[in-house]
């Protein structure tokens, strides 16, 4: 069977669904590809290439949907597309089956079998050829770049001899995989990342990618994620309000926004309001990945870059990936190739549309004049959902104020305690001993202190070259037998000259292995 | 006779002394910080010999000339491996030179009141009045107990350290009891001192002392040397205060007093990494199980080079834990040329040392320094305790209490409560051991038998050079 992708008619559009790799892949399979002449070219394949990966060049589109079987492309097909789809014929593309109903119809009208890539339900074993993912991934970070482009500062922190450059604070909100690809690439930019999302579950993953976490001072069990497919869903009000109370606390803080909220089959939720845009500083940028939605900022513009009166840049565009056509394309071939393996199990070039199979029914739309849509729920949960954990309490501040000065007071307690008994002895030894003792013991109990003082300090490392000096600083005894050698009787002159003798050994030895040791430690 | 120089001098040591050890707080200032302490040490030695010593000074030069020549050539052919032993036994040298000076000093008391020849110390001791003279008796008795105590102490420790003494816990019939006898002798022998003052008791409580510090240490297990070693080092500085009060010397007091101070707190910390109180590692040996332990199960499954090679090949991430049997076997070179190779494929390689792995505070540290491991990737426990679930190779080389997992697990394990390095949360884990017999508590260690443990038997250097070649 043959393989179509035509030229993509919707303006602007810079993706294809077939590349010549994903060509010489699906070739492998048993299939003969076909493409419509400069349905490449935006995307940096032209046709010599695909002709050199084997794949017919037709002229014009619709020579190509009379020359395929299956047509595969990007956006969902226009009315005029639709109409040329025949009895027998399949359909893969984006579809939106639950917008375009309409569409949904008619295409099952001309009796074509549609699937739908957007619909691939999110297990694990369909990751491969999850579209909507690779999308997302090159949106969250086209929307980082795009940001980075109408910031006019860096995005690291630096201190040049220029002067200091501060780190540029950014804000994801809505933590799915544009959010995570988002927050990965600020992160690793330089930023200072924060990320926001309706999910707690998710926290350790804006974490794992380097982002602080936003977490809202808010007792309501959210719905786990794992119940909705991993999608977020609506939340109570109690809890936007919560939400909107903690962005509003924040925005004036951000240089970047980029929000990402989206909820399946709704408009977009309002998360950034005209009041916080008012209190950012000027020269910030929001990048509404939600346009196509409404968008999550009211002031957004659907594919269009606004600057507000405070010189706060709005960016709508929906294109992001299309502005990534190589890469996006690649990806986008690449999960097409993938649904065609699951379809042709046997890689003979028949497909075998099997609707026992969780991913081809959840995908497929219409099939044999019937429309399959909405499909039923998937056989495999597509997350395990996990035991509720008790989040860690979050000490309020008066909590933790009042758990620091008890510590403080409990250690100076501790403090004057000791210094008191500590006193107490000392005077009672002042009472009894002469004063010559007390010069001396006065001089003791200071060096002890300093000793104490001191020694906390020693790196863990250093404790034997700390040994090996102490040990040759303890030969100090030496001066004892100084002192002494030069009286008395022969028998003090001897036991002198030994304890000499050997303190001797031990101050060149213990300073000379200490030596030793230190000049072995170095840095890699 | 004043002498105004000496002591401008010796506050000047004082204060050089301080930021020597002040200076081991980093590695780099730390090399500053030796130079600091030779220069106290010289300018103190200067002082004296000029000042109050100036009788003798030519045979005090001599002798100390000769005794350095021997410290340089100890210092110089020692291995890395035998530090332990060389800095027990240069404790037992001044525990030694302690008890000399204090005998002295009991001397001159004698000359003074004879009104014989007098010199220079023994004149200031005719100055004093009686309740001085008796303060300095005890204070000399102190000493004297004290570096009694550390000499034998000390040797001891050397003895069980170099292998030449037999490193398990001994002790001769009636155990303590024989302790509490001769501290009583001591006790006794000291009021003896103060009222007749002669030699005799002095003579005898040394004995005792003797006794004490051999009978003490000889009940301590190889495994505790560590904070042994430390403890002594602390009672030579105590044994140098005592002496420099007896003598009316500040700087002996102050170094002494910093001496003691840095051990006890060195002794504290190794206890803490024990999680075991001073008093029971002082007075010998581990408890008996408090309960019946947990049995182990599973067996321990061997693995060779080629097995160890493979794995390390395919890891992203490995840690490696030395411990004493690394020192034994001379291993710190073949780690570190195996550190070297893994590293140059780009894997991210650490060292995990726990606070009392080896027989010295910081002993592996200093081994890998040797080897010229960088010390940056050299970790504390706590620094890497939590990194282990993300490593995919934990290497344990010849180190064992230090990674038992029944620390944790088993509530009536000697070593319950034991702060461990939780090596076995890696992946995988390889353990390079000389043969299946239990470490150096002889505790039996669960590690072993688990299920992600590998057990890489052989001496760690020969197991070490037959798995390089296989890393590429």
């Amino acid at each position: 069977m043959k393989i179509g992708t035509p030229k993509e008619t919707y303006p602007g559009e810079n993706r294809v669904a077939m590349t010549p790799a994903s060509a010489k892949d699906l070739q492998k399979l048993g299939y003969d590809c076909v493409i419509e002449s400069g349905a490449g070219l935006a995307a940096g394949f032209n046709d010599q290439t695909y002709k050199d990966a084997g794949v017919e060049v037709v002229k014009t589109g619709v020579a190509l949907f009379k020359a395929a079987d299956i047509i595969a492309k990007v956006r969902p097909p226009s009315d005029a597309e639709t109409k040329r789809l025949s009895e027998g014929q399949t359909l893969i593309s984006f579809f939106y089956p639950a917008q375009n109903t309409a569409l949904m119809d008619l295409a099952n009208k001309q009796g074509a079998t549609v699937i739908a890539m957007d619909m691939v339900p999110r297990i694990s074993r369909a990751q491969k050829m999850d579209a909507l993912s690779s999308m997302a991934n090159i949106a969250g970070y086209r929307a980082v770049i795009e940001a980075s482009n109408n910031f006019g500062r860096f995005f690291t922190g630096q201190i040049t001899a220029a002067g200091k450059v501060p780190p540029a604070k950014v804000l994801v909100v809505g933590a799915g995989v544009a959010g995570l690809a988002a927050i990965g690439t600020a992160t690793s930019l330089g930023a200072i990342t924060y990320a926001f999302d309706v999910r707690p579950e998710v926290a350790e993953q804006v974490e794992s990618m380097g982002a602080e976490f936003v977490f809202l001072d808010f007792k309501e069990e959210q719905q786990d994620g794992a119940a909705t497919g991993g999608y977020a869903s609506v939340s109570s009000p109690e809890f936007a309000a919560a939400q909107l109370a903690k962005f509003r606390e924040i925005a004036p803080d951000m240089d970047i926004v980029i929000t990402t909220a989206l909820i399946p089959g709704r408009d977009a939720p309002e998360l950034w309001t005209k009041d916080m845009v008012d209190s950012m500083k000027p020269g910030s940028v929001i990048i509404d990945l939600a346009a196509e939605r409404g968008g999550n900022c009211k002031l957004t513009v659907m594919d269009e870059k606004v600057v507000t009166d405070n010189g706060v840049t709005i960016i709508g565009y929906t294109d992001f990936p299309s502005r990534m056509a190589a890469q996006s394309s690649t990806l986008y071939a690449t999960n097409i190739r993938h649904m065609m393996t699951d379809l042709t199990p046997k890689k003979d070039g028949v497909p075998v549309h099997n609707m026992e199979d969780d991913v081809i029914r959840g995908a497929t739309a219409t099939h044999k004049g019937e429309v399959t849509f909405p499909p039923p729920k998937p056989k495999i949960a597509a997350i395990a959902a996990v035991a509720k954990k008790p989040a860690p309490k979050e000490l309020t501040r008066e909590e933790k104020r009042d758990a620091e000065t008890a510590a403080f007071k409990k250690q100076t307690r501790n403090q004057v305690g000791l210094l008191a008994i500590g006193g107490a002895l000392l005077l009672a030894i002042g009472l009894v001993a002469p004063a010559s003792f007390m010069q001396h013991f006065i001089v003791f109990v200071l060096s002890v202190f300093i000793g104490f003082q001191v020694i906390w300090g020693v790196a863990h490392s250093l404790h034997t070259p700390l040994m090996a000096v102490t040990n040759a600083i303890s030969s100090i005894i030496i001066l004892g037998a100084l002192v002494q050698v030069g009286s008395g009787s022969f028998l003090v002159i001897l036991l002198a000259a030994l304890a000499i003798f050997m303190t001797g050994i031990n101050i060149f030895g213990g300073f000379l292995v200490t030596r030793r040791m230190l000049a072995m430690f170095q840095k890699s | 006779m004043e002498f105004g120089f000496t002591t401008a001098a010796y506050v000047v040591a004082a204060v050089l002394f301080i930021l020597s050890l002040g200076g081991l707080s980093g590695q780099e200032s730390a090399k500053r910080a030796v130079w600091y302490g030779i220069a106290g040490m010289a300018l103190a030695i200067a002082a004296t010999l000029v000042g109050p010593a100036s009788g003798l000074w030519l045979l005090s030069l001599v002798l100390i000339a000769g005794g350095g020549v021997i410290g340089y050539q100890l210092a110089t052919k020692v291995q890395m491996t035998q530090m332990p032993e060389l800095v027990a036994a240069m404790h037992s040298l001044v525990g030694l030179a302690a008890v000399f000076v204090g005998f002295i000093a009991h001397f001159e008391i004698g000359n003074a009141a004879a009104g014989g020849d007098l010199g220079t110390f023994a004149t200031m001791i005719a100055h004093k009045s009686a309740v001085e003279i008796n303060i300095l008796r005890v204070e000399l008795f102190l000493g004297i107990f004290i570096g009694a105590i550390t000499f034998t102490g000390s040797i001891i420790a050397y003895g069980k350290l170099a292998g030449r003494v037999n490193s398990a816990a001994q002790k001769l019939p009636g155990g303590h009891l024989l302790n509490i006898a001769a501290a009583a002798t001591a006790v006794l022998t000291l009021i003896w001192y103060f009222n007749s003052g002669g030699f005799l008791p002095l003579f005898l409580m040394t004995l005792a002392a003797l006794f004490i510090g051999y009978h003490l240490i000889m009940g301590i297990g190889g495994a505790d040397m560590p904070v042994v070693v430390s403890m002594l080092n602390s009672y030579s500085g105590w044994a140098a205060a005592a002496i420099g009060f007896s003598l009316g010397n500040d700087l002996l007091i102050v170094v002494g007093a910093l001496v003691g101070s840095s051990g006890a707190i060195l002794s504290y910390i190794m206890c803490k990494a024990m999680n075991r109180s001073f008093v029971s590692v002082i007075l010998g040996g581990f408890g008996g199980p408090a309960g019946e332990q947990m049995a182990v199960e599973g067996e321990q499954i061997a693995s060779d080079s080629d097995g160890v090679a493979t794995a390390l090949n395919e890891a992203d991430s490995v840690v490696i834990i030395p411990g004493y049997g690394m020192a034994v076997a001379q291993a710190q070179s073949s780690v570190a040329e195996l550190v070297r190779k893994l590293r140059a494929q780009g894997k991210e390689v650490r060292f995990a040392i726990h606070p009392v792995a080896g027989r010295l505070p910081g002993h592996m540290n200093v081994l890998l320094a040797e080897a010229k491991v960088p010390y940056d990737i050299v970790m504390e426990m706590d620094e890497i305790n939590d990194d282990f679930p993300k490593t995919d190779v934990a290497i344990v080389i010849g180190s064992n209490d230090i990674v038992n997992p029944a620390a944790q697990d088993d509530p009536n394990s000697p070593i319950a409560g034991m702060p461990v390095l939780e090596c076995w949360k890696a992946k995988q884990v390889f353990v390079s051991k000389r043969g299946q017999g239990t470490g150096y508590s002889g505790i039996e260690n669960p590690l072993f038998y688990k299920e992600n443990t590998r057990m890489f038997y052989g001496d760690a250097k020969k197991s070490l050079d037959e798995l390089l070649p296989k890393i590429n």
